[in-house]
């Protein structure tokens, strides 16, 4: 008698690591990998009945079929980033090749596979933000070949941007990319996080990033995500940030079949400030989640968090963003707003804006529009002589424009506007 | 310059205009006065192509050409301006940016090379002078946050830099102090020449007292019913429009 074993989806999909070796992976880190296989083995996929997951639907993700592949050694690419600073990672490894490196006193800038044999606060720290109970996070944990890693000293002041850039030059592969930033107190950085995708076909990122702003530190980081038209995403971000610190955040998702962001600032301290800045520019068939949860746990916290939809073609957007003020965090200004145009009969927007307040002495907002681009500008605009193309392209402009001006790196601003530019065009 | 013929136009199936016949010449100026409702801004944006407005009937021949065939783009690099009623905020669009997409798109529509920056910052600057619009006004989004007043002389500096061949001014002078309308007006009598023309819709005669008119006509019902020289406006001022609905329907009966 033959037995037929049934391999369930997640069986599936964790066996795409089996030839994967992380023998040479420091004991600690081993260790961690261990606790989240553990937690893997109880949990499941989520489904659309899981109200984290409503708008998003991951079959797509989870029955793909891929391979983890290293690079091939040769790799000739100009990547031109306007830095000094660029760690590569390709196909999740770290590519020693295309990365470079200009030392700067009190700033380890580093894989983080190097990161592991020396940083003592990597040892303490790693993995200690993610959410144990979210399945991709802890694959991520347990899989992870490589990622970036960054540790600015206390008040040490970085000028030029940090890039960090995760590529895929292959078809149908699974990465799982992993980024540790500590950014000391008193100090400031700002990072480029940026994915491009040189193949074509069903790739799947499954990244994870902790970052750390300790007392009165200064981290922006400014997240491209240009997948292939038909790779995935899921991008993780789990921030704490210390008393009198600012955080920024912008991400631009410009490609993908399938992205999800998950931003979560569990623990804000006292006086602090945030910003959450996001921009997806969509067509195709492209679906795009922005999932942000923002904590307010002590006083005089501020928060700004802008998020932009352009919905063109058969797109899908979904927005849900909340901010909880714990009933400690007397005088927390938050503001949460999302607006999104609606280019076609046939892209859809789900926005969920949610506040969540025990505290009495507070200001918080929150807001979603969903449009069409205005008519009466559009009229008007082209009584003073603009084409139907440039008039629509320069409302898109505008739209656009509040999430781009807080982008606090030159490069990055003129790529994002550049982008704008090319896409919307010709647009009808 | 422009010939209106038998113009018919209707908004969701109702018809506002009647039947307009006016030709304006070069060198000219008309005032279009007429009670509220009697289609004076409907013909402004008939004019300028707003596409809520489904011409029914007649025609319009702009400078040789059929002006209703146009697209509304088109229109204004042949050489209308509608200066308008309710100018509109569009925050994030820079004044002096988009004037520039528009001159340039114009000029490369004609052949020509766009405006050196130098010859357009020259002008930006003589123009806001021209309506006495503060420098930080042009360089800011397109009447985001403008007062009223502000508002109208955008138009009148917008009017300035584009350099129509015919102005049509909707209701400009409505809801400005003397101050603003003596600013304005003297922006659009600094602009006059032989060679162009501008047709001014208004309520009251108070702008006409500073932009002289050669003809008044007064819409009613969607008609042209009477036209007149400058003085017919003061009588419009001092009689109302009753007189003249009624010397219409004496006409008639």
């Amino acid at each position: 008698m033959n037995e037929t074993v049934t391999l369930t989806n997640k069986d599936k999909f964790l066996s795409h690591f089996d030839l994967v070796d992380f023998s040479m992976d420091e004991d600690f880190s081993s260790d961690k990998r261990k606790e989240a296989m553990e937690l893997i083995q109880w949990l499941d996929f989520p489904t659309s009945k899981a109200e984290y997951w409503k708008y998003t639907r991951i079959n797509k993700i989870i029955k793909g079929d891929y391979k983890v592949s290293a690079p091939e050694n040769e790799i000739e690419i100009d990547l031109a980033v306007p830095t000094k600073n660029c760690i590569v990672l390709i196909n999740g490894y770290f590519s020693e090749e295309l990365s470079f490196f200009d030392i700067t006193e009190g700033i380890q800038f580093s894989s983080l596979s190097d990161a592991k044999k020396s940083s003592s606060i990597l040892k303490e720290k790693f993995n200690s933000l993610v959410k144990k109970d979210e399945i991709f996070a802890d694959i991520n944990s347990a899989y992870h070949q490589d990622g970036a890693f960054m540790h600015v000293a206390k008040n040490v002041q970085a000028d030029e941007p940090y890039y960090i850039l995760n590529m895929v030059d292959d078809s149908n592969i699974i990465s799982n990319p992993r980024n540790f930033i500590f950014v000391e107190q008193g100090a400031n950085a700002k990072v480029v996080l940026k994915t491009i995708n040189t193949a074509n076909t069903g790739s799947f990122t499954n990244m994870v990033s902790e970052i750390f702003v300790e007392k009165n530190a200064h981290f922006e980081i400014n997240k491209i995500q240009d997948e292939a038209e038909d790779s995935f995403q899921i991008a993780t971000e789990q921030v704490v940030q210390a008393d009198d610190s600012t955080f920024k955040i912008n991400t631009f998702t410009l490609n993908g079949a399938i992205v999800r962001n998950n931003l979560n600032i569990d623990s804000l301290g006292k006086n602090t400030m945030t910003y959450l800045n996001g921009l997806y520019p969509l067509k195709g068939k492209q679906h795009v989640d922005n999932h942000t949860y923002l904590l307010h746990r002590e006083p005089n916290g501020e928060s700004h968090e802008l998020y932009k939809g352009i919905m063109g073609d058969s797109s899908t957007g979904v927005f849900n963003g909340k901010v909880f003020v714990h009933r400690e965090a007397q005088k927390t200004n938050a503001f949460q707003s999302n607006a999104n145009i609606v280019m076609t009969d046939t892209a859809t927007i789900n926005s969920k804006p949610e506040l969540e307040i025990y505290a009495d002495d507070v200001k918080c907002s929150h807001g979603s529009t969903t449009g069409q681009l205005d008519e009466e500008a559009l009229f008007y605009l082209r009584a003073r002589g603009l084409s139907k193309e440039s008039a629509r392209a320069v409302l898109v402009n505008a739209f656009a424009s509040d999430v781009i001006e807080q982008i606090g790196v030159d490069a990055v601003k003129d790529e994002i506007e550049k982008y704008i530019d090319d896409n919307y065009q010709g647009i009808k | 310059m422009i010939k209106i013929e038998n113009l018919h136009a209707s908004i969701e199936g109702t018809e506002i205009l009647t039947g307009i016949n006016l030709e304006v010449k070069a060198g000219e100026v008309h005032a279009i006065m007429g009670p509220n409702g009697s289609g004076k801004s409907t013909l402004a944006n008939v004019l300028a192509g707003r596409d809520e407005y489904e011409v029914t009937e007649g025609s319009v021949d702009f400078l040789g050409e059929d002006l209703l065939d146009m697209e509304p783009e088109d229109r204004s690099r042949a050489g209308l301006f509608l200066a308008f009623q309710y100018p509109v905020e569009i925050p994030g669009v820079s004044n002096i940016n988009f004037l520039k997409t528009a001159i340039n798109e114009a000029r490369e529509k004609r052949g020509e090379d766009p405006m050196p920056a130098k010859d357009f910052l020259k002008r930006v600057k003589e123009k806001s002078k021209l309506v006495e619009l503060d420098g930080r006004l042009a360089n800011r989004s397109v009447n985001e946050g403008f007062s009223g007043g502000e508002k109208k002389r955008n138009e009148i500096f917008q009017m300035a830099m584009l350099d129509p061949k015919l102005a049509v001014l909707d209701e400009t002078d409505s809801g400005l102090d003397i101050d603003a309308l003596r600013i304005v007006a003297n922006g659009v009598n600094e602009l006059k020449t032989k060679d162009n023309a501008s047709i001014v819709i208004t309520h009251y005669q108070r702008l006409l007292d500073y932009i002289v008119p050669d003809f008044v006509h007064v819409l009613y019902q969607g008609k042209i019913v009477k036209t007149g020289p400058k003085e017919l406006a003061l009588e419009l001022e001092e009689r109302g429009y009753d007189w003249i609905i009624k010397e219409l329907e004496e006409v008639t009966a």
